[in-house]
């Protein structure tokens, strides 16, 4: 194996990270204001009262101030793939640049070419024709974010593929299965709801600001109101889905889901941690699962129900993983590093084989990565082939812990808030919970770090893989100096930042300009 | 429909699509054009507004193309994207940075408390406008003059100067093309507010600007044309793969596809008969004939460098390792589902047109610019 610097490997992964969790600022509100202002716009359209027009336009530009951002980060991350990624690019090219294609052919021109019409239609086309422009901007915003998702979804759980030994990458071969994997159904509902419950905390904090101003009491109030039964409805499906997602990470990254309950050791009917403090640094992996924690709560057996859908089930722990389990039939970490060395070997062998013009080795070669034995028993863990230390193979558990249990937490208390803000607004009474108006201002941020969170276990409990036990992410970065990594970094550093700044300062003036007469 | 296709056959389908985008985003490249002349066509606060307000109801088309333009590349012809974007480092992100700074310049410029002042996000418009074009007609001249990479046996590639891409710059045709593209956009771009900004002030100015710039761009294509029609190609045995030089190929692949002889020719001459009526009548529509011609010379010029077995992107440090549509393109299962999603392409250009037509029912004036709900 080429010695790999780690240094690149570490400055690319920043640079990857940096770009998704910035772009993932603006996305979300994108994706769930857009809803907003179409619902909005949609009453305006029936009823033609003109207040309704007037709050579709304030909410209108501030999605396009948030809009434009998240665009720019957004071009980033597709090219970072070829740029920082390149090894990766090839390895599943065939796969993963589809949904790409198609994210931009099906979703990007939908969002693009009517958003045009959503803000300099007003006067040029007619009422329905606008209305219909709003609706398709919101579903494009959806669609892009699907086909994104499918493709995350993949890397997370790898179907519909098939390794072709003589272009040395996997192929797709049933698009279907890459589609509607259950894995890609529930993140896309997943992770647009999480959108949607963002922007809804956006607009109901805004609006809660100008209650707090004592000033477009009535904007505020129908804003609320739309906001807050979007919301609802929108953290419904969140728990819904987060039940789901727990089941297939169960099933397919046992390891990440150990790492984000911080179970070093397995045992049968597993509680869940409600609330915790861990103990001790992940390399520690031997101790009981009982010792790992200084402090918790649980539920009991609830994490084998959440995982296997039986309140006695087994759930593997780090260490199970790790060492293996001859009870449980969970093969070690060595054992798979070696079945991954040995199908990498046949792959070079048969390379060998054909530059030597060895056609008999060669087609015997080739012939066993279309063997469902040698595919199960050996290409599987191909990735492993790659890793020289078990311990790379835990991911960085307090992160995933903490990161995993602040966003369960979060999810359940905007739920809590968005029944509050039904109840004030169905009684009338918004305008006298002041404290109800602070707190909705405060649970802005909580909403972005929520969906932050939602990333980092995402991401960082999938650890050490680019593609689930196929190519680990060290293998898939692109061979540069990591002092040009480490430029590229800092510039995109600085460069978002200062865009940051420059949207929230735009955003929060024209907050403060509010809403105006006749929507201009 | 599509799966009964050879390999071969979806892989110069692909080709086509690739080469028909890139035409469509050269010529959407007016919107860069156009930002470059803010300050020389505009005097006054008000006419730089109608300016970048023309020019910002389409800056997302241009992008979108961009983007789609990466994204069907990745899917069709992924060693290219995994040997181009990762070993021409600094070009591709000297490009990307470029493209950043636009995105959010036109919603951001004239907003109050936009923390850098709208004089820097007329810079950023400038930056991408003139870096941008030039960039990226730089980048594609490599698709004629090669670049410096190697591919192993298992397909990964290596990158063999510390230049990361910026040695491209040192091959004249290289930058030839990138001068190129950048005249004509700005040409185009100059055609366009003729077509789309209604004043008095604006319009002679520019006429002007578009004879100053007319007469280099006809230096440099002519210069890049004559460059390619005389020089050796990189040209590859359809049976055994290996690539070897090939004296006159670009010519030679001109020669043996007359019809895209004719585009390049029809396309050339739209483009100049855009320019006599920008330049010598008072003709105001000029601007889709540069643009219809602007894809037609696009398109075949990538035809020529992607077809009648040629290497679209060659290795000047090991010639085998060059790439060509058959050795670095997706499985023939997806580019029959591809193929399948391009059927969209239609009905997307279809609604795209009507946008268009929609927002630009009528030109742009300066008293639209205190009027429109929305200005930039």
């Amino acid at each position: 194996m080429d010695a790999i610097d780690f240094s690149l490997v570490n400055w690319s992964r920043g640079q990857f990270a940096l770009t998704a969790l910035y772009h993932w600022i603006f996305v979300p509100l994108t994706l769930g204001i857009t809803f907003i202002i179409a619902i909005m716009e949609t009453i305006y359209v029936r009823t033609g009262d003109e207040e309704w027009k007037k709050a579709t336009k304030f909410w209108m530009i501030l999605f396009g101030i948030n809009f434009a951002i998240g665009v720019a980060t957004g071009l980033i991350l597709e090219f970072e793939f070829g740029t920082n990624w390149s090894n990766y690019s090839w390895f599943v090219g065939d796969i993963f640049g589809a949904p790409l294609a198609i994210e931009g052919i099906m979703a990007f021109f939908l969002e693009s070419t009517f958003i045009a019409i959503m803000f300099f239609g007003w006067n040029k086309v007619s009422k329905k024709v606008h209305l219909a422009s709003s609706w398709l901007v919101a579903i494009g915003a959806s669609l892009s974010a699907l086909w994104i998702l499918v493709a995350n979804a993949w890397m997370q759980s790898p179907v519909g593929m098939q390794f072709n030994p003589d272009t040395a990458r996997n192929e797709m071969v049933k698009f279907w299965d890459v589609l509607f994997s259950p894995v890609a159904v529930n993140k896309f509902l997943h992770t647009i709801s999480s959108g949607y419950v963002l922007a809804s905390i956006f607009v109901i904090g805004v609006s809660a600001w100008f209650l707090l101003q004592k000033r477009n009491i009535l904007f505020a109030r129908r804003s609320i109101l739309v906001a807050a039964i979007f919301g609802f409805v929108s953290s419904i499906q969140i728990i819904a889905t987060g039940d789901g997602s727990a089941r297939q990470v169960a099933k397919i990254q046992p390891m990440k889901l150990a790492a984000m309950e911080g179970l070093y050791k397995g045992y049968e009917g597993v509680g869940l941690v409600a609330i915790g403090v861990l103990s001790q640094p992940e390399e520690n992996r031997g101790n009981e699962g009982n010792k790992d924690f200084y402090f918790r709560i649980e539920i009991p057996k609830f994490l084998s129900y959440m995982a296997n859908g039986s309140w006695n089930a087994f759930v593997p722990g780090i260490k199970d993983l790790i060492d293996g389990n001859s009870e449980r039939g969970i093969i070690s970490a060595a054992e798979k590093m070696e079945r991954g060395k040995y199908a990498r070997n046949v792959l070079s062998e048969l390379k060998k084989a054909k530059e030597r013009g060895d056609m008999e080795t060669y087609e015997d070669l080739t012939l066993r990565f279309s063997d469902e034995t040698f595919i199960n028993e050996y290409f599987r863990y191909f990735g492993y082939g790659f890793v020289d230390d078990p311990a790379r193979l835990i991911p960085n558990v307090p992160l995933s812990f903490y990161s995993f249990h602040l966003m369960v937490g979060l999810g359940f208390y905007f739920l809590l808030f968005f029944i509050l803000a039904i109840f004030y607004a169905y009684k009338g009474s918004l305008e006298r919970r002041k404290w109800f108006q602070r707190l909705a201002l405060l649970t802005i941020p909580l909403a972005y770090l929520a969906t932050m969170l939602g990333w980092i276990v995402a991401e960082m409990g999938r650890q050490p893989w680019v593609i689930q036990d196929l190519m680990p992410t060290f293998s898939a970065v692109t061979r540069l100096d990591s002092t040009t990594v480490q430029i590229t970094f800092w510039l995109f550093v600085i460069i978002f930042t200062a865009l940051l700044i420059a949207e929230v300062k735009i955003m929060t003036k024209q907050i403060k300009i509010g809403p105006k007469e006749g929507g201009n | 429909m599509f799966e009964n296709l050879s390999h071969l056959a979806l892989q110069q389908y692909w080709w086509v699509i690739i080469s028909l985008l890139a035409s469509f985003l050269v010529f959407l490249m007016f919107v860069q054009g156009g930002q470059t002349l803010i300050y020389t066509l505009g005097k006054t606060s008000i006419e730089k507004t109608m300016l970048v307000n023309a020019l910002g109801r389409k800056w997302e088309f241009t992008f979108t193309t961009l983007v789609t333009f990466g994204g069907a590349f990745f899917a069709s012809f992924p060693l290219f994207y995994a040997t181009s974007f990762g070993g021409a480092y600094w070009v591709w992100m000297a490009i990307l940075f470029c493209f950043i700074i636009q995105a959010i310049a036109y919603e951001y410029r004239s907003k109050p408390n936009n923390f850098l002042g709208q004089k820097t996000y007329d810079i950023f418009l400038f930056i991408n406008g003139a870096l941008g074009t030039i960039l990226i007609g730089t980048a594609v001249g490599t698709f004629f003059n090669g670049a410096m990479f190697s591919v192993n046996e298992m397909n990964l590639s290596q990158w063999e100067t510390s230049a990361r891409g910026l040695e491209a710059v040192l091959n004249w045709h290289n930058v030839a093309l990138g001068l190129t593209v950048f005249f004509l956009a700005r040409i185009s771009g100059i055609l366009y507010f003729i077509r789309n900004v209604d004043d008095d002030n604006i319009l002679p100015r520019a006429r002007k600007h578009l004879l100053y710039n007319t007469i280099p761009f006809l230096v440099v294509f002519l210069a890049f044309l004559t460059g390619l029609l005389l020089k050796d190609g990189f040209a590859y045995h359809p049976e055994t793969g290996l690539v070897s030089m090939e004296p006159f190929k670009y010519l030679h692949n001109l020669l043996s596809m007359p019809l895209v002889m004719l585009f390049l020719i029809s396309g050339t001459l739209l483009v100049l008969f855009a320019l006599y009526r920008g330049l010598f009548t008072t003709a105001t529509q000029s601007f889709y004939y540069a643009g219809a011609g602007t894809v037609m010379v696009v398109f075949s010029l990538f035809l020529i460098a992607g077809f009648n077995h040629t290497c679209y992107y060659p290795s000047v440090f090991d010639l085998q390792s060059s790439l060509h549509i058959e050795n670095s393109s997706s499985s023939h299962y997806t580019l029959t589902v591809m193929s399948y999603v391009s059927l969209l392409v239609p009905f997307v250009l279809a609604y795209i047109i009507y946008a268009w037509s929609a927002i630009n029912k009528k030109k742009i004036n300066a008293s639209d610019m205190e009027n429109e709900p929305h200005v930039y």
